[in-house]
Order: C-alpha cells, then sequence, then structure tokens
C-alpha cells in the first residue's frame, strides 16, 4: 500500500485552544484538558461518545480513563514540541484504514500559574503536588526539560553547562552563522515579523510592535542568540478532532482535511544532531508535499515551530521555500509578517503568542482556523492550503502536515 | 567535613555508567579515549555496548589526539544551574576531534567570546571530586 492512500481521507473536524494575554489560565490539569476536549466537540457538533480515539503526548490511558472514554484506538506519542502533528498524522492513517473513526488529540500546560498555585497550596497548608497534570517536555515547574530515565545527555552534555533549551539552538544558530553569514538582525526580523502577526491576536500574550533593534538590545543569554529570539513562557491548552472526510462534511464546521503527512527523527540530543543546519524536515516535509500533490507556490499559510527564531529559519529552509543556507536574506524583507509573500505564524507563533511547552497543538489550531475563514483581524484574503511543520526535542523529531480546504481537495 | 581528599564538586559531575568506565578510568590517567567499532574499524561518539552503525558488540576503547576544531560555539551569558554561576560567561562548544566524532565540551584558557568555529583545539583536564578528570579543551598552538 502507498503512502499516497491517506490523501484526503480524513479531515479536521472541531478545534479549541486557549491562552490568554495575561499568559495565565484558571483551569489547570486534566480539567483544562477536558475543556478543550469538550470545546473541540462542540466545534465539530460531536459528543464525547462519539470518540473512538484518543491521543496524547504522553500517558493518554490515565487520560482516557478521567474523560470517561473507552478508545479502541490510542496513541501515546511524545516528540515534545512536534507531537501535535504526529498525531496528525497517525490519526489520520488510523482513519484512512478504518481503525478508528473519531479521533481528538489534546493538550494543557499551565507553567505560568503552577508557581502561583504551588505557592497559595504552601501558603494555606494544602498538601499534594497540585495537580498539574503530567509534566511534559518543557512543562514541569522549574522549566527543566528532561525525558524520564537515564539519558546520555547526563554524562556528555550537563556537565558542560549549555543552558537548556536555549543553548541547543544557540549552537544551531553559531553554526549556521558561520556557514552561511546569516546574521542576528535576520533572526530579529523573524521576531518582528511574527509580532506583526501577535499585534492582530486579541489574546497574544505580546500585541506591541517590535523592532529589529529592540531585539537586538535584548539581553544576550546565549549568544547569539537574545531574550526576544525566544519563545514565550506561558500557560496555553488545545485539542482539535478529526474523524473521516464523509463524516466531516455532514458536520458543523467545513471539514480542515488532511492532504498531506510525514515525519521524521534524526536524533535525540542536540550533540548528536548529524547536521546542525539540516533538520529531519527535509524528510518530512517532501513526503507530505508530495503525498499532498502540491509545490511551495500553492502554500497560502506557514505555521512554523518557532521555539527560537533559528528554528523558524531551519524549518522554512528545510522545506524547501529557498536553498540551504539563504534563509537569513530570504526572510529579512519581512515577507512572513502581514502583507507578505509567505504569511507565517500568523497567530503571533510561539513568540508572541503562546508557548506552554509544546507548541505544535497550536500550528495546527491556527491552520485550520484560517482554512476556515475565522481568524478575524489576521485571516488571510485567500486560504486553501495550510502546511504545518513542528519540531520537537531540540531540532530532533519533525513532523509536516499539509492542510486544506474543500477546494484544495 | 573530615574527608579532605575529595575536593567539592564545583560542577554537575557525570554519572559512571557501566558503558563508559573505560572513558572515565582513562580519565584518571588524563588520557583521551574513544569507543572504537572492531566491526567498522572507527571511533564513535558517545559511549555505548554496541556500534550505534552496525550495531556490533566488538566495540573497545582506542586512545585519541585529543586535537580537533570549534564546530559550533555559544557563550552562556547566564548559567545553566547554581554551580556554573562562577563561571559566567563560560563557552560551551561542540568540537569535532580529528578522530570523525563530535563531542561537547567547554573551550578554556581564553575569553569565551574569543572561541570561533573553526578554532583548533586541544583537550586539557580538570580535576574531579572523585579522581576523575573532566576534559575539556583550550586553543591548540596549531593555531598561530
Amino acid at each position: 500500500m502507498s503512502a499516497d492512500t491517506i490523501r484526503g481521507k480524513a479531515a479536521i473536524a472541531g478545534v479549541a485552544d486557549a491562552a490568554s494575554p495575561t499568559g495565565d489560565l484558571e483551569l489547570h490539569g486534566r480539567a483544562l484538558e477536558a475543556a478543550m476536549v469538550r470545546e473541540a466537540l462542540d466545534d465539530a457538533g460531536l459528543g464525547p461518545g462519539d470518540v473512538d480515539g484518543l491521543f496524547a503526548a504522553g500517558e493518554a490511558m490515565g487520560l482516557a480513563e478521567f474523560l470517561g472514554m473507552r478508545p479502541r484506538w490510542l496513541d501515546s506519542t511524545m516528540t515534545g514540541g512536534s507531537s501535535f502533528e504526529f498525531h496528525v498524522q497517525h490519526a489520520a492513517t488510523a482513519i484512512a484504514l478504518g481503525l478508528c473513526d473519531v479521533a481528538v488529540s489534546v493538550y494543557a500546560s499551565t507553567p505560568h500559574s503552577d508557581g502561583k498555585r504551588a505557592a497559595a497550596a504552601r501558603a494555606s497548608g494544602g498538601g499534594g503536588p497540585g495537580g498539574g497534570g503530567p509534566a511534559g517536555f518543557g512543562g514541569g515547574p522549574g522549566g527543566a526539560w528532561r525525558p524520564p530515565g537515564p539519558y546520555p545527555a547526563m554524562a556528555w552534555e550537563m556537565p558542560y553547562g549549555l543552558r537548556m533549551p536555549i543553548g541547543a539552538y544557540a549552537l544551531a544558530a553559531s553554526r549556521h552563522m558561520s556557514e552561511f553569514g546569516s546574521t542576528a538582525e535576520q533572526l530579529a526580523q523573524i521576531a518582528v515579523s511574527t509580532r506583526e502577526w501577535a499585534t492582530r491576536n486579541p489574546r497574544a500574550r505580546f500585541q506591541q510592535p517590535l523592532t529589529v533593534d529592540e531585539v537586538l538590545a535584548s539581553e544576550l543569554i546565549c549568544s547569539p542568540l537574545h531574550k526576544l529570539d525566544c519563545c514565550l513562557r506561558t500557560d496555553g491548552a488545545g485539542a482539535f478532532v478529526m474523524t473521516s472526510a464523509e463524516r466531516a462534511r455532514d458536520l458543523a464546521k467545513p471539514p480542515v482535511y488532511v492532504l498531506g503527512a510525514g515525519s521524521g527523527v534524526s536524533h535525540s540530543i542536540i550533540s548528536q544532531m548529524p547536521d546542525l543546519t539540516t533538520t529531519a524536515t527535509t524528510v518530512s516535509g517532501p513526503i507530505a508535499f508530495e503525498m499532498a500533490g502540491i509545490d511551495h507556490g500553492d502554500v497560502d499559510l506557514l505555521m512554523l515551530y518557532d521555539s527560537f527564531t533559528i528554528t523558524t529559519l531551519l524549518l522554512v529552509e528545510d522545506l524547501g521555500f529557498c536553498k540551504k543556507g539563504e534563509g537569513g536574506s530570504f526572510v529579512e524583507d519581512g515577507k512572513l509578517g502581514p502583507g507578505g509573500s509567505l504569511p507565517t505564524n500568523t497567530n503571533g507563533g510561539g513568540l508572541s503568542y503562546t508557548h506552554p511547552g509544546m507548541y505544535g497543538m497550536f500550528l495546527v489550531v491556527e491552520a485550520a482556523r484560517q482554512l476556515r475563514g475565522e481568524a478575524g483581524d489576521r485571516q488571510l484574503p485567500r486560504c486553501d492550503v495550510a502546511v504545518a511543520s513542528g519540531s520537537g526535542g531540540v531540532l530532533s523529531a519533525m513532523s509536516t502536515c499539509v492542510l486544506g480546504s474543500e477546494a484544495a481537495l | 567535613m573530615s574527608d579532605t581528599s575529595a575536593p567539592p564538586a564545583t560542577r554537575i559531575e557525570p554519572p559512571v555508567t557501566e558503558e563508559a568506565e573505560g572513558f572515565w578510568d582513562a580519565t584518571r590517567r588524563r588520557e583521551l579515549v574513544l569507543p572504537w567499532c572492531g566491526h567498522c574499524r572507527r571511533a564513535f561518539w558517545y559511549p555505548r555496548p554496541v556500534c550505534p552503525s552496525c550495531l556490533s558488540p566488538d566495540v573497545g576503547w582506542k586512545p585519541a589526539s585529543g586535537r580537533g576544531q570549534v564546530h559550533a560555539v555559544s557563550v552562556m551569558y547566564r548559567p545553566a544551574n547554581p554551580t556554573m554561576a562562577g563561571r559566567v560567561p563560560y563557552a560551551v562548544a561542540l568540537v569535532d576531534l580529528d578522530e570523525g566524532v563530535r563531542v561537547m565540551s567547554n573551550v578554556v584558557g581564553i575569553e569565551a567570546s574569543e572561541v570561533k568555529v573553526g578554532m583548533d583545539v586541544a583537550v586539557t583536564w580538570e580535576p574531579m571530586s572523585d579522581g576523575r578528570n573532566l576534559p575539556l579543551f583550550a586553543p591548540d598552538a596549531r593555531t598561530p
């Protein structure tokens, strides 16, 4: 069976996400996950009883029990920030093969308010860890990004004091600059263009315009990356519902079809990355584009993981929108921002909208909203094909989804 | 403290895992060794009980030159953890060793901001609290 058999077979039928300008959300843990699932199902015109496939970036079995679900397809794929692009790929595959009918993927993480909750619990003498849900990549108190169990970074990276995760991306940026001559100004422009989109998102954490000079004047944390090259650290949550294309057409909202999906994994820790300037998006992207039958000129919206400005730069190159090494000059005219020729991260991205630790959920949700024409002040005049490309670990686990409207099918 | 023979750890010290005992034992003699695959006839990194290229369990240790080049570098202006606070700013680099493997380390003996990609470096040793030595790198005489 060839991989193209999943093209157009499955669709995203409902989406939800939560974020706030304060960076705090009221709900947390399983309660927040449940709220997202309910909202996404409402959006689709479906109910919990319809769900037979459940996806979480971590332990999905306990979540199923909590939600009162008895799924016949369970997926706990956890690749950090790109988990939800993997979920789209896996759900589309299961749905295309008839192994599940209605799949839900959900995420919730509240690092911004966890500390306050823990302090309040201590002040009131309350015991327990606060029920913040399973610790995720970057999601636990203190923000330490450390998978469980023995792992090689303990011996071969941590002793050298690489500040994580920013230091890993700083090494990639260092290499990109020395090999291709890209500049701090070019990286800063990515933050500026993304912020321009955030000014149009009333839920974005930062909505004031930003300049290249302001990025360069912000604290140099790990050279060559400044504070404003880094994503936010906020509360946030989201969910999406997927079902067969056929069933999606009878539901509440226009279907957002999965036209193509691909993944690629090259390493886990940064010192093992085969090439610091080339990610496995060079694997995932072509698979997804070919399956979808699209060229670069067909793409109306790019949703690219932006944990750091360098992440976006590498993804633009690795998806083939420009040649390897030319990403800096490609983005420096602001073409990723409003009015530019390649609208990218229209929600304001992880840099300015929200970033709770595993941002990939928001790539999918924003792509769906744009394809459905629901993106408010930032709605693109025409959006029939959107590419959501996630990055997990430290540029390690990459996954690309091509999503499309009815017109693109 | 009664035991004065072991200096306090000044950074997070790496655990000694079973597959890396030979590496750490060599550091007690200030010798850099690399894991070596007897089937592929080449070094690999990091130490593990099988070769990551061919999965052969025929692996051992070979002395390394201790020389290499900076492949990428980032200067930490904020420490990764409190044990490193006194060293800020310090350089964390990926170093391409002459034997064809890439390792993470610190480049010392030079202003952190002066460490450049492509710079020739050679191994130098920092004592740890248990008699092991941590391999760091410093500019090599090969650099004019």
